[in-house]
């Protein structure tokens, strides 16, 4: 089991600041503190829809790379993306689950099917190119180099501990400060 | 939010023509045509579309499982300055209202839907339908402050153009509603 901020320093490492990153709840607030970017897209409007965003900057953006950095219960609310991402094939989008069992933003009750749902099973199965699963923190920095060269869509499933229920300002997400900032930055790259 | 707008009643044997549609919706720059089938729109609209998909300057279909996975496919797209629309039945509208609520409406984004009303009587008025799915779709949009328009004969096809443009210009969602089955 990893530490959800560990991984996120790790990938991180191997960005540019030309990547486009759209990180959801709790990973959302972790990741502006590790990567400050205009180009992180934090407004997702609905939970779930983070990867179906990402495919749409992805099919529109095709010189950059696109990174969703999911949660397990979004992802459950959107399972149906895996097969359009899937089915769309762009090659330029990867999509890592941070899964932690738990709707962390939401109290910390267990996902369904905690412990036997089967994420990467999942998009192996709805047609990524590459899926990768990964439960501990030095194999994942030794591979998220070579995982972020492949071609997509990529799928990597990271397992990590619950951090715990925290109070979050989601202002930091959701203003449209934020949004401007985005459509600016990514207007200009 | 912007006032809602509705075309004048059509008679039972006006027609409408799907080629009429796609070229306005290629006229007004559209890329990207996001869908879920409906049966409304299958045979005039989307099986032309989907057999040009892909083309030199055709549209690009994106078959989707969920209509609210559009929305976010969309939005995302209209941040790269890139144009799509979302091709629906109602059934899927009203069942992606929390992402039409949070991404279209308090993000301020051009979502702009294309929906097929299933089982509306040919020459009645949405809200006057003896179907309750069809009739609560316009007070529905109008609760959410969402511009919307008849689409039942060839003269209004005219609006598609402007309705997209103004989407764009203004930042605000559109709804365009097909009435009847274009052939």
């Amino acid at each position: 089991m990893m530490k959800r901020d560990d991984c996120l320093k790790a990938l991180a490492r191997h960005l540019t600041d030309a990547d486009i990153v759209l990180p959801v709840y709790s990973t959302a607030f972790d990741w502006i503190d590790i990567r400050p970017s205009p180009l992180n897209y934090l407004s997702h409007g609905a939970m779930g829809l983070a990867s179906s965003h990402a495919l749409g900057l992805a099919l529109g953006r095709p010189d950059k790379r696109v990174i969703v950095l999911d949660g397990d219960g979004s992802l459950l609310m959107n399972l149906g993306s895996l097969v359009t991402i899937g089915a769309a094939a762009p090659p330029n989008l990867y999509h890592f689950v941070c899964e932690n069992g738990t709707y962390e933003a939401n109290g910390g009750h267990p996902i369904p099917g905690r412990d036997k749902v089967d994420f990467p099973g999942f998009a192996r199965a709805a047609g990524y190119r590459v899926v990768f699963d990964f439960s501990d923190l030095k194999i994942f920095e030794q591979r998220i180099g070579a995982l972020l060269a492949e071609t997509g869509p990529v799928f990597a499933d990271l397992k990590i501990a619950s951090s715990g229920p925290q109070e979050r300002d989601y202002s930091r997400l959701h203003g449209p400060h934020v949004r401007k900032a985005f459509r600016d930055a990514l207007m200009a790259s | 939010m912007q006032p809602s707008v509705s075309t004048a009643i059509r008679a039972p044997e006006d027609f409408l023509l799907g080629s009429s549609i796609i070229r306005e919706i290629k006229a007004s720059g559209i890329e990207f045509v996001v869908s879920v089938p409906d049966i409304t729109t299958s045979e005039g609209l989307l099986r032309p579309l989907s057999q040009e998909s892909g083309k030199d300057t055709e549209p690009r279909l994106i078959r989707v499982c969920k209509e609210d996975e559009g929305v976010g496919i969309c939005a995302g797209l209209s941040y790269c300055g890139r144009r799509s629309l979302l091709l629906i039945q109602q059934t899927g509208l009203l069942d992606s209202i929390n992402a039409i609520r949070g991404v279209a409406v308090e993000y301020a984004l051009p979502i702009c839907m294309m929906v097929g009303l299933l089982e509306k009587e040919p020459g009645v008025v949405p809200r006057q339908s003896k179907r309750y799915g069809v009739r609560i779709v316009e007070p529905v949009l109008e609760a959410m402050g969402i511009t919307y328009h008849e689409v039942e004969g060839e003269a209004d096809v005219g609006h598609i153009g402007p309705a997209i443009e103004t989407a764009y210009a203004q930042m605000r969602p559109v709804v365009l509603l097909i009435g009847r089955r274009p052939s």
